[in-house]
């Protein structure tokens, strides 16, 4: 702009989640401040506004890095327009919600630091209110039914607004300025049981079921192992681990490492499960603390899933625990409270969200049941991350992330992908967006594929997309792929692997041929054939070829031994040409002697290339989890017990077989048969990620790639992806890990979406 | 057995040995046809094909398995079986003596069930074109006034029965043909169920369905009739009838014994007022000894499956495309 502000005038597009977070406000306030004038409005693109006078100037930049915490911007395109003479001031228009919305509904946030504060204040007509929220916080996507995102389209439109709440919600110098959700004690929902009388009941040691922001929790004591065990017991879960909250980062530091890094993921506004590195039983006074924790949270594991309170409801019980102290000091002080925090989804079905439904499903399971009358619209299981390699990645998408979009690197055509069989979520496209749907679960059960049902019919709608075809897994019996086949649009089968390798493609942008892994459970093979490690080369056209696998092993039972590992390794046994150690070794365990028998003889025991099951063979050999409570049991025992990975010289061969490159570690599971279980963790990982490296090196090289795409449930494992990372590294080559989708198959739905956008014609 | 022109004798020898066996006054005529007069009514005809590996296994074999497989499809639409028909087509080498073992085997069948063989044909292909014998036979039954079942009767409400143990053909056909270790003693169940069928259908005429869960087991039997009635089911785990040697050997192999054949069982489908006198006749006959309700039509859009697990939760029991193949990644 070579003209100074007089005589200028700019009119702004903001596109981004820009529309119920405060933005008009904001703009407001700027221009109040830069002594501006002109409007500003909500359209289906985003925000629009125009100005002029003298602060002009500073105007897209200010409106870009001062931006209220819940907005995101993708983009301001700046025009310069005539001025206009005699402007009076600076105006909130009407939305304007004519055409088809490119918008979309912001995620749930934790309560922000002004609401905690008025939480907290004796003297402010919200105090203790348990359903405050402001535009820079609380529920949006699970309370919103359709867009455009206003009162009446969510649960709030129960609730008429007090005088008080209206004038905060007219107020364009008001935080609460078109806050959708705002209410207050006079006006808004309510709490069922008294906030004391809930901190009791799990004093005493109760299950008690509390309603969140995407559906219940059950919630007890976690320092009481018998409240523990019962959950435990009454909720059918067989050693799969509890989540924690406790209120602050300072309280997470007495049972688990907490860096910078954690830190912030644990505080970030989305508030997810963060998996940490607990402190080691009996090592100094930390090590005592996580010693106080019932046993039975999270058996033999190395980690904790920590959160940190997000709805007023859970800072409430934190508050009544810690004394009701004034203020919000305490807020950052250590709290004795720890909550065990599962969802309440009895027999793995979807969450539990109505109160009605709550009764009915969880009175078994739960002695108190806290509900509320503001209804949960939308189901969202928290999002559980990990830390690997120093950023953050999903173990499971949900609360707090859906349904922010994933940039693709240039826009498709609307599509919807419907995922795998297990932890399934789906994903929608528009524009350069794909929109990869909350944590739906496994659709073994009739009430979760109605929720996959739900949640594409939901999608779809607040989207305004009509899919031009449907991308689904190859296999015939998944109810995903049942599902995809009655919706009557043209199909588009996709191989597990290429999709799990596709959705790290999509990610990080990377258009044109790339070589990915793949390393996996299991998936149909484009041969028919049990796949799980592969080395996948995905053509810029849509298409794949399988260029390398790992040799397979014998997996006696199918899905049975993905529960029992010792069938893996008695197969391996087999391979090793030591299977008379089947029976001594594996008797306990199961009918070692017919396993090793459907082995060699190659009955009832198709052959895999699964990493998974490799895994799993490792862990049968070294005795760790011979027979798991859930599938994947096994290799996170064995990875927490992982201290210096180490290689084993000639721990693997690599060779030619029918065109494709075969990556063999059997001699490695053959030095496992004989070691015990911590160094051979060690050892197994360690010469894993080196022999992955070496496999796939010649192949990236010949192909004069920089890069490899790394996928599959096997990653969601941090020790064998920054063993790869590190590994890759080291050879020049940078390795793309799954960042914002879940590397199993809770990614698999952006993966298909991608593959089905880059085919000819799409 | 020599396959041509070349084998005369011999095409006469098993001829001889079949009207021996089989002998009945309509066969005996040694007409290409057999003709008889048949009561006024409804009547139901079904034809089956029998290619089985082992041809003898625990509880029975090629022969009487012809018998039974087709007898049990007439009686399932609660028909009295009048008379079947064999088409044998043998495999040039096949012995004699094991050919006789299966014609011997499928005339007593025959002759317990009181259905009579009344005519038939044979014919012999090169070696390496057959897998020893292969069988068809076809029946022919009439069904008593007032009775109808039909896969398309399912009714939200209904109760849904067994007659029995399931999963126990399949599984004795297995531990034969591989040898797995786990040789458990379990007989196919092979048999006749126009008597318990008979039974049935006078405590209750008005039973809504029949079938034999055969090939795929009680699963793919219930799917089949979920989508022709356009229901749901939901089962209960705890109440399905499963021999404790056929779970330990489904468990070894990774099957689940609902999708494993059976030979000698029934599924009815009632109306729920009508299940108790329906389960009571059952129990009461030596086929339906171990008979039990295991669960309810309902209604669903899906057309599912369900079934309440022993763990509490629910799991859909699916259709399948072919084999089980895996599911866990
Ligand atoms: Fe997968
Ligand atoms: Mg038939
Ligand atoms: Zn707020
Ligand atoms: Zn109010």
């Amino acid at each position: 702009m070579g003209t100074g502000p007089e005589g200028m005038r700019l009119r702004l597009r903001v596109r981004g989640q820009v529309q119920g977070v405060g933005f008009r406000p904001f703009v407001h306030g700027l221009a109040a401040r830069l002594g501006l004038t002109g409007w500003v409005l909500n359209d289906a693109d985003g925000v629009l506004l125009e100005a002029q006078g003298p602060g002009l100037d500073a105007l897209p930049e200010l409106l870009t890095n001062g931006a209220p915490p819940l907005a995101r911007i993708d983009a301001v395109e700046v025009t310069a327009l005539e001025p206009v003479a005699e402007e009076g001031g600076f105006a909130i228009r009407a939305s304007d919600a004519s055409g088809r919305a490119a918008t979309m509904i912001g995620p749930d946030a934790t309560v922000c630091p002004d609401c905690l504060a008025e939480l907290f204040d004796h003297g402010d007509r919200r105090h203790l209110y348990p359903f405050l929220n402001c535009t820079h916080c609380g529920p949006r996507f699970t309370i919103t039914r359709r867009l455009p995102y206003d009162r009446p389209q969510t649960s709030m439109a129960a609730f008429p607004m007090c005088g008080a709440c209206a004038r905060e919600y007219h107020d364009p110098a008001d935080r609460r300025f078109h806050a959708q959700p705002t209410a207050c004690p006079d006006c808004g929902p309510r709490l069922s049981h008294p906030i004391p009388d809930v901190l009791a009941a799990i004093r005493a040691g109760r299950i008690v079921a509390v309603k969140g922001l995407g559906g219940f929790h059950l919630a007890c004591d976690a320092f009481s192992a018998g409240a523990v065990d019962r959950l435990r017991r009454v909720k059918q879960r067989n050693g799969k681990p509890f989540a924690l909250m406790v209120a602050n980062a300072a309280s997470a530091r007495r049972f688990v490492e907490l860096g910078e890094a954690e830190r912030l993921t644990l505080e970030d506004r989305a508030r997810p499960i963060l998996l940490l590195r607990r402190h080691p039983a009996g090592e100094g006074a930390n090590g005592a603390e996580a010693d106080r924790l019932a046993p039975g949270i999270a058996p033999d594991l190395g980690w904790l899933g920590i959160m940190l309170p997000y709805t007023p409801i859970h800072h409430l019980l934190f508050h009544e625990a810690a004394g009701r102290p004034a203020g919000t000091g305490w807020l950052e002080q250590p709290q004795d409270l720890a909550l065990v925090m599962t969802s309440a989804n009895p027999g793995g079905e979807p969450l539990a969200i109505d109160d009605a439904e709550a009764e009915r499903r969880l009175a078994g399971i739960a002695d108190l049941i806290v509900g509320h009358d503001r209804e949960i619209l939308v189901r969202a299981d928290d999002s559980v991350l990990r830390l690997v390699a120093g950023a953050p990645a999903f173990l499971r998408r949900g609360r707090g992330h859906v349904p922010v979009p994933i940039r693709l690197p240039r826009a498709v055509p609307p599509l919807l992908a419907v995922g795998g069989h297990l932890k399934t979520t789906v994903c929608v496209t528009r524009g350069a967006e794909a929109f990869l749907s909350q944590h739906i679960g496994d659709l073994d059960n009739p009430a979760t594929v109605g929720f996959l049902e739900e949640t594409v019919e939901h999608l779809l709608r607040v989207l305004e997309v009509e899919p031009a075809a449907v991308a689904h897994d190859l296999h015939p019996d998944f109810q995903s792929t049942r599902y995809a086949a009655g919706l009557g649009r043209p199909l588009v089968p996709v191989q597990h692997h290429h999709a799990h390798v596709a959705a790290v493609l999509a990610e990080h942008g990377v258009e044109g041929d790339a070589v990915g892994l793949a390393l996996d459970g299991f998936g149909l093979g484009a041969d028919g054939g049990s796949w799980g490690g592969e080395l996948l080369l995905a053509e810029a056209g849509g298409g794949f070829q399988r260029l390398g696998h790992l040799a397979t092993l014998a997996q006696p039972g199918g899905d049975v031994a993905a529960r029992q590992p010792w069938r893996m390794a008695a197969a391996a046994l087999v391979a090793l040409g030591r299977g008379g150690e089947v029976v001594p070794r594996f008797a306990a365990f199961g009918p070692a002697e017919g396993v090793r028998r459907m082995v060699e003889r190659g009955i009832g025991a198709p052959p895999t290339s699964s990493c998974g099951r490799l895994f799993d063979a490792a862990c049968g050999l070294l005795g760790v989890r011979p027979v798991a409570g859930f599938e994947g049991e096994a290799p996170m025992v064995l990875e927490s017990l992982v201290r210096s990975p180490a290689v084993m010289d000639g721990g693997w061969s690599v060779r030619e077989e029918g065109g494709a490159r075969v990556l063999d570690p059997l001699p490695l599971l053959g030095r496992l048969a004989d070691m015990e279980a911590q160094a051979g963790a060690d050892l197994f990982h360690g010469t894993l990620a080196a022999a992955l490296v070496d496999w796939a090196m010649p192949v990236l090289e010949g192909r004069g790639l920089g890069s490899v795409a790394l996928s599959g449930g096997c990653l969601m494992n941090a020790v064998l992806a920054e063993g790869l990372a590190a590994g890759f590294a080291a050879r020049g080559v940078r390795a793309l890990l799954p960042r914002l989708a879940p590397a199993n198959d809770g990614g698999l739905a952006l993966g298909q979406a991608w593959v089905a956008a880059t085919l000819p014609g799409a | 057995m020599v396959h041509g022109s070349g084998g005369k004798a011999m095409a006469q020898l098993v001829a001889e040995l079949f009207a021996a066996a089989f002998a009945n006054p309509l066969l005996d005529q040694r007409n290409d046809q057999a003709a008889f007069d048949v009561p006024a009514g409804r009547m139901v005809v079904t034809t089956d094909g029998f290619v089985v590996s082992p041809l003898f296994f625990p509880g029975g074999d090629i022969g009487s398995l012809a018998v039974h497989g087709t007898v049990n499809d007439v009686a399932m639409a609660g028909a009295v079986p009048l008379h079947l028909t064999a088409g044998f087509i043998l495999e040039e080498g096949f012995p004699l003596a094991e050919l006789a073992r299966v014609v011997t085997s499928m005339a007593e069948a025959a002759r317990e069930a009181g259905v009579a063989i009344v005519t038939g044909d044979t014919k012999v292909v090169e070696r390496g074109k057959g897998d020893g014998v292969f069988i068809t036979t076809t029946g022919i039954g009439m069904v008593p006034p007032g009775v109808a079942p039909s896969g398309d009767r399912a009714r939200p409400g209904d109760a849904i029965l067994v007659s029995g143990t399931m999963g126990d053909h399949g599984v004795a056909i297995m531990s034969t043909r591989e040898n797995l270790g786990f040789e458990t003693g379990v007989l196919s169940d092979s048999a006749a169920l126009h008597g318990l069928v008979a039974a049935m259908v006078a405590a209750v005429p008005d039973v809504h369905a029949l079938r034999d869960p055969t090939r795929g087991g009680l699963a793919t039997t219930l799917n089949e009739i979920s989508h022709q009635s356009g229901v749901g089911m939901a089962l209960r785990e705890a109440d399905i009838p499963v021999r404790g040697e056929v779970a330990a050997a489904c468990e070894l192999l990774g099957l689940d014994p609902l999708y494993v054949a059976n030979e000698g069982k029934l599924i009815a489908i009632c109306a729920a007022e009508d299940a108790d006198a329906l389960l009571t006749a059952m129990r009461a006959h030596p086929r339906g000894q171990d008979a039990a309700v295991i669960g309810r039509v309902v209604e669903d859009r899906h057309r599912f499956v369900q079934m309440e697990t022993r763990f509490g939760g629910t799991r859909i029991v699916d259709w399948l495309s072919g084999e089980q193949l895996p599911r866990i990644c």
